[in-house]
């Protein structure tokens, strides 16, 4: 049962930092929300 | 005789079919009165839910070879006229020229959305919804006529190590997230129709920016837990004639037998290969719908389905029509998957006896193994001998 609870725990890290690692390479789809920076009027 | 008969008929049906003449001629809306525009039949029918062959509108785009020049009364601007431009914008056949920059700027109407969006709140829902809900009581009722399944003469107490610390994680990884997507996918699917009506829009609308975070992003979770569990179960998942075998008796599931089988059994080899395939092909369409602008693949496919196949589907397509695909494509999949895993986690929990244990803490009873993994548990037992215990 450790590794199952340790999986899942592992799957929420993951998730957490995706966003975050995703948009270190400006892939930003996975980002929750918007920012100035991702909307672009010229 | 026989075969000049046909033949003859199909000349005639060919022709028929080929001649413009004769098509005009079937049974059609006739619009001579408003010139060739929509006329109050089209309205009354749209009203009324009916299907309108729009054809008239479609097609109707003007053509500069025909067009009256300029100078004359009712001359047109460069060979079509402002109708002829706002109808080819309708139908997306307006090459855009924009200075506005970024994806999809130069797609000024997207016809397709309304029948995604049928589709979607459609026949995806109804089915997919019904296909698991269905499923769902059957294995009810099968749990009900065919009881547990009993390992026969009770446990040894006696235990051996069925999955190791790390296939466990990769599972599990796999599992939870899929079961994460899976929850947040339906909710993301129907909660516009089963939640919104129960709970409200603004508790909704929480409840769905949560789903789309998770869903968006424990998917690299369940690509990473599908890389695992593939490169470490596929050599025990390659079919063999024992599989055969193995299907040929149901797997003992109707018969109380217990048929040979190696580390993986037949059943279990194709919840494996359901996964894995269907897993990647989620996967791609799920990146299609993260990435839509760097990674569309409808076309791509379409383009080689159409040369294997000789079909003429759309190789051309805006990205709002690669994500109406994959979206869809995503879903069905998605079902399918469900109704596999479902059956997968039944049998490894209520719907039979000592199986959770192989992926909870990886030791199997003995008696266990032996009545549905005997030549595994044989091959385990020869190198234990040899001093290999792995």
């Amino acid at each position: 049962m450790k590794v199952m609870i340790s999986a899942f725990v592992a799957a929420l890290l993951i998730a957490t930092a995706a966003p975050v690692i995703l948009g270190q390479f400006g892939w930003s789809s996975a980002e929750q929300g918007s920012s100035a920076t991702s909307v672009r009027l010229d | 005789m026989n075969k000049k008969l046909l033949g003859a008929a199909f000349l005639v049906l060919v022709t028929l079919s080929l001649n413009h003449a004769w098509a005009q001629e079937s049974p059609g809306v006739d619009r001579s009165a408003t010139g060739g525009a929509q006329t109050l039949e089209d309205i009354m029918a749209r009203q009324q839910k009916l299907k309108v062959d729009d054809a008239f509108r479609s097609e109707n785009l003007g053509d500069p070879a025909n067009a009256a020049p300029i100078t004359d009364h009712l001359g047109t601007r460069g060979g079509v006229s402002l109708s002829d431009t706002y109808r080819s914008i309708r139908y997306n056949e307006f090459d855009a020229n924009t200075q506005a920059r970024g994806p999809a700027a130069d797609v000024l109407i997207q016809d397709g959305g309304m029948s995604w969006y049928k589709l979607r709140e459609g026949p995806i829902i109804t089915y997919g919804g019904g296909a698991l809900l269905g499923f769902i009581a059957l294995l009810v009722v099968f749990y009900l006529i065919r009881g547990k399944i009993m390992i026969d003469g009770g446990p040894s107490g006696t235990t051996i190590q069925r999955f190791k610390a790390i296939e466990r994680f990769g599972h599990w990884l796999l599992a939870g997230s899929f079961i994460a997507l899976g929850i947040t996918g339906l909710i993301t699917l129907m909660g516009r129709s089963f939640l919104i009506p129960v709970m409200g829009p603004d508790a909704f609308a929480t409840l769905a920016a949560g789903s789309k975070w998770v869903h968006n992003n424990i998917s690299w979770s369940f690509m990473l837990g599908l890389v695992m569990t593939f490169f470490m179960w596929v050599a025990h998942n390659i079919p063999d004639k024992l599989d055969w075998q193995w299907l040929k008796a149901g797997g003992g599931i109707f018969t109380n037998s217990h048929p040979s089988a190696k580390k993986f059994n037949a059943g279990q080899k194709i919840v494996f290969w359901t996964v894995m395939v269907l897993g990647f092909s989620v996967s791609l369409s799920g990146l299609s719908l993260l990435f839509p602008f760097q990674m569309p693949m409808f076309a791509e496919t379409f383009s080689v389905i159409n040369s294997v196949f000789g079909t003429e589907l759309a190789t051309a397509l805006t990205p709002h029509e690669e994500m109406q695909y994959a979206n869809i494509w995503h879903s069905i999949v998605a079902f399918v998957m469900m109704l596999a895993i479902i059956a997968h986690i039944y049998i490894g929990t209520v719907g039979m006896e000592g199986a959770f244990d192989a992926m909870g803490s990886g030791q199997v009873d003995v008696e266990w193994a032996r009545q549905h993994h005997d030549l595994w548990v044989a091959e385990v037992e020869a190198r234990q001998g040899k001093g290999d215990v792995s």
